[in-house]
């Protein structure tokens, strides 16, 4: 299979999230990016459906300032076989979907792989977007993936349950963590993935159709209220008559 | 000119996710004074239509195909977009659940509309473009986004908006089905509905667990403090990690992000990713032997104590709780 991952470089996620004084931007100042988790899982669930075929390429794809490229790099240790950075800053999903649209239209990929949402934004919008843009059909949140030829089992969740759907490729899929256990890049990868191709590619014209205005921290709470292990009971009555939600 | 809001069915049936997002677009509605059309798919009977009107349908578009009874994104997206063309309508509200997640962004390339997902609140109109609130960096901040285009979409986050009962008129009108059979792209093998079990991600109370439990044999206890309540049960990644409890449950960073009512959590330490899942949850109730557990800094009430002393007194004071009330 031809394989397409989209990557997007978020904040560790034990970052302490804060914002500028004026609440306009997200405070970089000390933040470690890394890829997506779900993107990672997404990365290695096509190496392995390509293992499992015997044969295929992965494409990892990013919009991105050039700061990012460590996690390009990355990706590549883990086991793609190229990168490509498309030169923009991805401050709004249809930007970012037709960018990675407008790269994948003409080059015969079988899946794009994106993640279930990215953990900064938590938008969930760059992967239908581009299977709208692209016509082709999309599966959201899988949880497993097999191949038959050029047709497809997944089995996603939906709500109140799960589906199991078949598609025949194209097609593009969001990963979650059921999906596979991420691969950690070993040595000989780390050395092979400095000569893989890493290619950087000017953006193509696109709308941006949304923009951040402010931020806000949540507001802190007004602090915990204990009550003794010996009168546990009492603990009901509280969420009755005071906080109202039994 | 309507306000357009996709209301879903699951077997004819509304769920209150879908009277949630009616209610909102009557908000959305109000901020240019125009009404609100819903578009419903598939099979369902006039009664279960009008319903829509108590929470706020003036209009009522019944695309009645039976081949839309189960929800197929491509397909819904195209008919969804029929029913909005033919309304001309500028603002488009579907639920952020997994249906609305798979929809939103097709929808949104479809009309040419701009899109916020996971809004948590009414906008804020200015001029011709509407601000959404939403939440970002798993629920440790918010965003105010700015919808540009002349169309727009928002997806609504379960549980952010209170229902408010209008009693609209709810005229029905039908729609003939614009959606061919190759429009579906995906076929379903299969459905796994998960039945008798609140689904954890429409659960009002929720109650939760993690490795201070020792181990699934252990969870006796949680479940039936869950019974008690009419709670859903979630975990911590650990306790999946370890095939203690299905992965259906954990909640956090890399799980499910819930917003209840009410969560409970038994024997969690409170780790980042973890509360990443839950921290919109409006009352946290916090048990640990640890009292520098982190849980403490975010919950709202908590006991220092052991779960397997606490939890089973807990279960009795509900159970006379509930005799009484
Ligand atoms: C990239 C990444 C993503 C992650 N995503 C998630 C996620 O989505 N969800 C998630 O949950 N975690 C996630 N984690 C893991 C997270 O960091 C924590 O390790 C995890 O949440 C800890 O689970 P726990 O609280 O159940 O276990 P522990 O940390 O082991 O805590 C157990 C708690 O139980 C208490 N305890 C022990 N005995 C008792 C008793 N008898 N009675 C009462 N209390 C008792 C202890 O004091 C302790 O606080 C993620 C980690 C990473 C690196
Ligand atoms: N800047 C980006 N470059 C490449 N892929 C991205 C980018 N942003 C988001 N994606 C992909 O789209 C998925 C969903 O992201 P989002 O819509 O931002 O929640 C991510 O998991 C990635 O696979």
């Amino acid at each position: 299979m031809k394989i397409l991952v989209c990557i997007s470089n978020v904040p560790d996620t034990t970052t302490k999230i804060t914002f500028t004084p004026d609440n306009k931007a997200f405070n970089k100042a000390g933040v470690q990016f890394i890829i997506n988790p779900y993107d990672e899982l997404a990365l290695t669930k096509a190496l392995e459906l390509n293992e499992a075929a015997g044969g295929g390429t992965v494409t990892v794809i990013h919009v991105g300032a050039a700061d990012t490229e460590a996690n390009l790099r990355k990706a590549l240790a883990v086991g793609a076989d190229d990168a490509v950075r498309i030169d923009a800053e991805p401050t709004d999903a249809f930007f970012v979907a037709n960018e990675i649209a407008a790269y994948a239209k003409d080059k015969g990929f079988d899946i794009i792989f994106t993640g279930r949402e990215s953990i900064d934004y938590n938008g969930g919008q760059v992967g239908g977007m581009i299977a709208e843009l692209l016509d082709l059909p999309m599966v959201n949140v899988i949880n497993s993936i097999s191949l038959q030829g050029n047709a497809a089992t997944i089995e996603r969740d939906i709500d109140g349950g799960r589906e199991v759907v078949s598609v025949d490729t194209p097609f593009v899929v969001s990963a979650q963590k059921e999906l596979t256990e991420p691969r950690i890049p070993n040595m000989r990868g780390i050395m092979m993935a400095r000569s893989k191709p890493l290619q950087v590619i000017a953006p193509a014209a696109a709308e941006k159709r949304t923009e951040i205005s402010q931020y806000q921290a949540p507001q802190s709470k007004a602090g915990c209220k204990f009550i003794d292990a010996a009168e546990a009971e009492t603990l009901i009555q509280l969420l009755h008559n005071e906080a109202k939600v039994i | 000119m309507s306000v357009l809001v996709f209301a879903e069915n699951s077997g004819g049936q509304f769920k209150k996710a879908t009277f949630e997002a009616v209610s909102y677009a009557a908000a959305v509605a109000g901020l240019s004074g125009t009404d609100v059309t819903a578009v419903v798919l598939g099979t369902i009977s006039g009664d279960a239509l009008a319903v829509l009107g108590t929470y706020g349908a003036d209009k009522i578009v019944h695309i009645s195909d039976a081949s839309l009874d189960n929800f197929e994104a491509h397909a819904a997206a195209k008919a969804i977009a029929a029913a909005a063309d033919a309304a001309s309508v500028k603002t488009v509200i579907v639920s952020n659940n997994y249906s609305g997640k798979a929809l939103a962004p097709r929808l949104s390339v479809k009309l040419g509309a701009a899109l916020a997902t996971g809004a948590v609140d009414v906008p804020v109109a200015n001029g011709n473009n509407l601000t959404v609130r939403r939440t970002v960096f798993s629920n440790k901040g918010f965003a105010d986004i700015t919808l540009n285009s002349d169309r727009k979409v928002i997806t609504l986050t379960p549980n952010s908006y209170k229902l408010v009962e209008l009693n609209k008129a709810g005229t029905v009108s039908t729609l003939t089905n614009p959606v061919a059979a190759a429009d579906f792209k995906t076929k379903t093998v299969e459905l796994k509905k998960v039945s008798g079990k609140i689904p954890l991600t429409e659960a009002e109370l929720v109650v939760s667990a993690g490795r201070g439990m020792k181990g699934p044999e252990n969870w006796g206890m949680i479940e039936e403090m869950a019974s008690l309540l009419g709670a859903a049960t979630a975990c911590s990644k650990p306790v999946s990690d370890l095939h203690w409890r299905g992965h259906e449950e954990h909640v956090g960073q890399t799980g499910i992000t819930i917003k209840p009512n009410l969560y409970i959590a038994i024997g969690i330490s409170g780790a980042i990713q973890h509360l990443a899942g839950v921290s919109g949850s409006k009352v946290i109730v916090a048990i640990n032997t640890d009292k520098e557990a982190p849980f403490f800094k975010i919950a709202d009430y908590g006991i220092i104590g052991d779960a397997f002393e606490v939890v089973p007194k807990l279960n009795e004071a509900i159970r006379k709780f509930k005799a009484a009330n």
